[in-house]
């Protein structure tokens, strides 16, 4: 045990048993050290965050301990006893289930069906389809869960989502519930729910491990956090006695200015540049429409601004960035680029006029998993160019190389895999296909999303000197923080509509907090929140 | 050495080589002077392996179209019956001309052919890309459709055509080597080229790994598809015409028939996978090259004609099994087991101590 490396070791772990105790283990793939030597335990009745950038090794740590991976030596103990997991259904079984970032559920069931699915109660060789609804039931009402079991899952937001999925998870009798980034798809309001089903399970003695790229929600939520580093135990400590400070830099091992640099540099600078020279619009819209999607909309672009879109979720955020970015037809209004009135119908027209959208969904949208690094960077310029012209080998293998040394993509070489790199790594990509094409407006929705602090930064400073340099960027982050930190002006959605259009002077996130919030009597999701 | 010795049992073309090895060592095996390859009095090569790269060609060059469909997530059941419309056209045109020996008019006869058969190809890629209807249900049209068709140009004949230059594309030979077989080599190598020296091999990897990917990247899928589909049909054609060739008549219900499973046996044993992406020409060549030297297996170790489709069927059972991603898992697993001289336990060193 490295005692030293944990001084706080918390007192009351001398009360409780540990319900999962990982000693020493090491986990090696073909040339890399996943896992070296880690130590982990969990205690019944806690949430333990586990930290770390990506290529940590949480992952690696979670696939072992749920039997996906097996381990090349130290041991498993859970409740005290030794344990071999040789497959995942081995470890549910045991009583360790994990509910993943993206849901792994069935869409075209219904919410019963899923929440059973394969522990479907029988009767006279066919399905219970009464006892199933009535215990989906019993286990939505425990979480105080007010959904439909007959209803659709597919009818749901994707927070409803992960709350069945959580309800499966718990209806296996979890003694230890894994959540991997949880909350990177939710907003506050579903944030708050879904910790008030942790906390419940909590009170149940269920030890939850709790993954978040979120600082906040793992502050508010752990009781215990774990930092790993290049597949290394870095610490255990208990939440709150370890300052944020003190926590990133043991995740990334370095003094992490870069992050409030960016925040001074971004406003200043660029107030200074745009009272000098008239901005030049890039792109107005004015009243662009899609029905059921977005209400009439103006916006403006100006070249070399970063236009921030703030709102919480399914305020329509994402749903204007389509619509600007061609993935998506616009019904209505009109959009200008450069003065001219364009009629986007293919994301295809928007390339050609320079417009770029990397969509938020990284992993549907936006990479292709089984091309290499090489062709997901020159996907776009390639398909620009038809197939008939393809870009010169040289050239391809210039791109690739400069983009991965510019934006450092951590990647064994170009001909990789894209699926075999991390989240952080896959957006880097996804990034450099965008910029290969040497956009005028860069459309990011959510770039920074499941991904590690060091890369967010990388990708904050990316913006800010690509808008340095002239280019156009609208904005999209859940983080208040990270848009006010880029942008210039920020654009506030909600329920589908603009309701604000600000400066970006010296506005805090309790003031865009207010302005998003500000007469919203309507509840932003209608959803089971508790009543 | 250990890990060049997995990198050859990891490679997805180890297991349908072995095969393609131990059923010509059978042959071998079973007929004595089956390797043995000799040159005629007209300086023409024969023996069993000539005849296997001969009788293998159309399967190859639909194979080697069906590839292309099937990395794009799509499939062809039409190609069978495109041989017989294609194989019908041709026939119906040389045996209504004055002079069926004219080398002129067996070139617009192929032509015809050929053409009708694209015109149909990019039907299916109208119905595939912009109709947006399954690619399964799409080509089943023209699959059951397709031989009325033919039986509408043959009016219901089987087409016997007596024609010299004809019956070279079947049966002919250019330097020594078949006809068909230089057919299929060029057909393979100019396919090959023309995906892997343009970007459409890349593109058409990428729609079928991630279509919406590929759509908000500016990729044409639609493009693609008329593209992929009508090439399909071209060398369905062209199969078809060696196949009619051969048997020097047009039959429009049993030429090609059955042989869209061939092809896509062949696409599927040489390792490219039927929910689309990345594709292996090489690998249908072996694939194509497996069936045929099977079929020949069951003539030449005596297998009973009732017993042929069980034991086609067998081998395929063997090779997939082989190939499937349990078995590579296991492998995988056998070759990252732990080693029993490492300690079990290790000092751990946490990098920093707070």
């Amino acid at each position: 045990m490295p005692d030293s490396a944990n001084p706080l070791a918390p007192t009351e772990a001398a009360t409780t048993a540990p319900v999962i105790e990982m000693t020493d283990i090491s986990i090696t793939f073909p040339g890399v050290k996943a896992l070296d030597g880690v130590d982990f335990r969990m205690f019944p009745g806690e949430v333990h965050s586990l930290m770390g950038e990506n290529g940590a090794g949480k992952s690696t740590l979670i696939k072992a301990l749920t039997g996906v991976y097996n381990i090349d030596s130290g041991e498993i103990r859970l409740g005290g006893q030794s344990v071999v997991f040789a497959n995942p259904a081995q470890a549910q079984a045991a009583g360790i289930s994990t509910v993943y970032q993206e849901v792994n559920l069935l869409g075209n069931l219904t919410v019963a069906e899923n929440v059973m699915l394969g522990r479907e109660p029988r009767r006279l060789g066919g399905i219970d389809w009464h006892a199933m609804r009535r215990r989906a039931k019993d286990v939505l009402e425990g979480l105080h869960l007010n959904i439909d079991p007959n209803s659709l899952l597919n009818s749901h937001s994707l927070a409803i989502q992960q709350l069945v999925a959580i309800a499966r998870a718990i209806d296996i009798q979890a003694k230890v519930l894994i959540l991997d980034e949880p909350t990177s798809s939710l907003d506050t309001e579903e944030v708050a729910e879904l910790f008030r089903v942790i906390r419940s399970l909590k009170e149940r003695g269920v030890a939850i491990l709790f993954v978040s790229h979120f600082l906040e929600h793992v502050y508010e939520i752990s009781d215990r956090l774990t930092v790993l580093r290049n597949g290394q135990l870095v610490g255990e400590y208990l939440t709150h006695e370890l300052l944020r400070i003190d926590l990133v830099q043991a995740m990334i091992g370095k003094e992490l200015t870069a992050l409030e640099d960016i925040g001074n540099r971004a406003h200043s600078a660029d107030k200074a540049e745009s009272s000098e020279t008239a901005a030049v619009t890039f792109l107005s819209a004015k009243g662009v429409t899609r029905k059921g999607s977005i209400t009439p909309i103006d916006i403006q672009i100006d070249a070399g601004e970063v236009v921030g879109l703030a709102g919480l979720l399914g305020s329509g955020r994402t749903e204007l960035a389509r619509l600007i970015g061609g993935v998506d037809r616009v019904d209505g209004g009109q959009l200008k680029v450069n003065g001219k009135v364009l009629k986007l119908r293919t994301p295809r027209q928007a390339i050609k006029h320079q417009i770029a959208y990397s969509s938020e969904n990284r992993r549907a949208e936006g990479i292709v998993d089984d091309l290499s690094v090489r062709d997901n960077i020159i996907l776009a310029l390639q398909a620009d160019r038809g197939w008939f012209r393809p870009i010169p080998r040289k050239r391809q293998d210039e791109l690739a190389a400069s983009y991965i040394e510019a934006l450092n993509i951590k990647t064994p070489n170009a001909d990789a895999l894209v699926r075999n790199l991390s989240g952080g790594n896959q957006q880097k990509v996804l990034l450099a296909r965008w910029l290969a094409i040497a956009p005028r407006l860069l459309i990011l929705d959510e770039p920074t999303r499941g991904i590690d602090v060091g890369a967010k930064a990388e990708i904050q400073k990316l913006v800010y000197s690509l808008a340095e340099n002239g280019l156009s960027v609208l904005f999209i982050s859940a983080e208040l923080e990270e848009v006010l930190r880029l942008s210039n002006r920020i654009v506030v959605l909600r329920d589908r509509r603009k309701v604000a259009d600000l400066v970006n002077d010296g506005l805090s996130v309790d003031d865009l907090l207010a302005v998003i919030a500000e007469g919203a009597a309507v509840p932003e999701i209608k959803t089971g929140a508790a009543s | 050495m250990k890990d060049i010795f997995f990198k050859v049992i990891g490679n997805r073309l180890f297991w349908p080589l072995v095969m393609l090895v131990a059923l010509v060592v059978t042959n071998a095996v079973a007929v004595p002077g089956f390797l043995s390859i000799t040159v005629n009095a007209d300086g023409n090569l024969f023996g069993s392996l000539i005849d296997i790269l001969r009788n293998g060609a159309p399967t190859l060059i639909i194979a080697v179209g069906m590839t292309l469909v099937i990395a794009t997530r799509g499939i062809d059941l039409s190609v069978g019956s495109l041989c017989a419309i294609a194989g019908a056209m041709a026939c119906s045109i040389i045996l209504t001309s004055p002079d069926p020996n004219n080398i002129g008019t067996v070139t617009v006869a192929v032509l015809v052919a050929l053409a009708l058969a694209l015109v149909l190809g990019l039907w299916n890629g109208m119905l595939v890309s912009v109709l947006g209807v399954q690619p399964m249900i799409a080509t089943l049209i023209l699959m059951t459709a397709g031989r009325g068709i033919a039986m509408l140009i043959t009016e219901g004949q089987i087409l016997t055509v007596q024609s010299t230059p004809f019956k070279f594309l079947g049966s002919g030979f250019i330097w020594g080597i078949p006809f068909a077989t230089v057919v299929a080599a060029v057909v393979l190598a100019l396919v090959a080229l023309l995906t892997r020296r343009t970007a459409l091999g890349m593109l058409i990897e990428s729609v079928g790994i991630n279509p919406e990917a590929s759509r908000q990247a500016g990729v044409r899928a639609r493009g693609l598809l008329f593209l992929v589909y009508g090439l399909c049909a071209l060398l369905a054609a062209v199969a078809g015409i060696i196949l009619t060739s051969n048997q020097t008549a047009a039959d429009a219900n049993n030429t090609g028939l059955f042989i869209e499973l061939d092809a896509i046996l062949a696409v599927v044993i040489g390792g490219t996978s039927l929910n689309g992406g990345r594709y292996s020409l090489t690998g249908t060549l072996v694939g194509a090259l497996v069936i045929q030297t099977l079929i020949t297996t069951v003539y030449t170790v005596g297998i009973p004609p009732i017993a042929t489709m069980v034991f086609k069927a067998a081998v395929v059972v063997v090779v997939t099994l082989l190939q499937s991603p349990t078995t590579t898992a296991a492998v995988e697993r056998w070759r990252s087991r732990p080693k029993t001289a490492q300690p079990s336990s290790r000092p751990s060193e946490p990098a920093v101590a707070r």
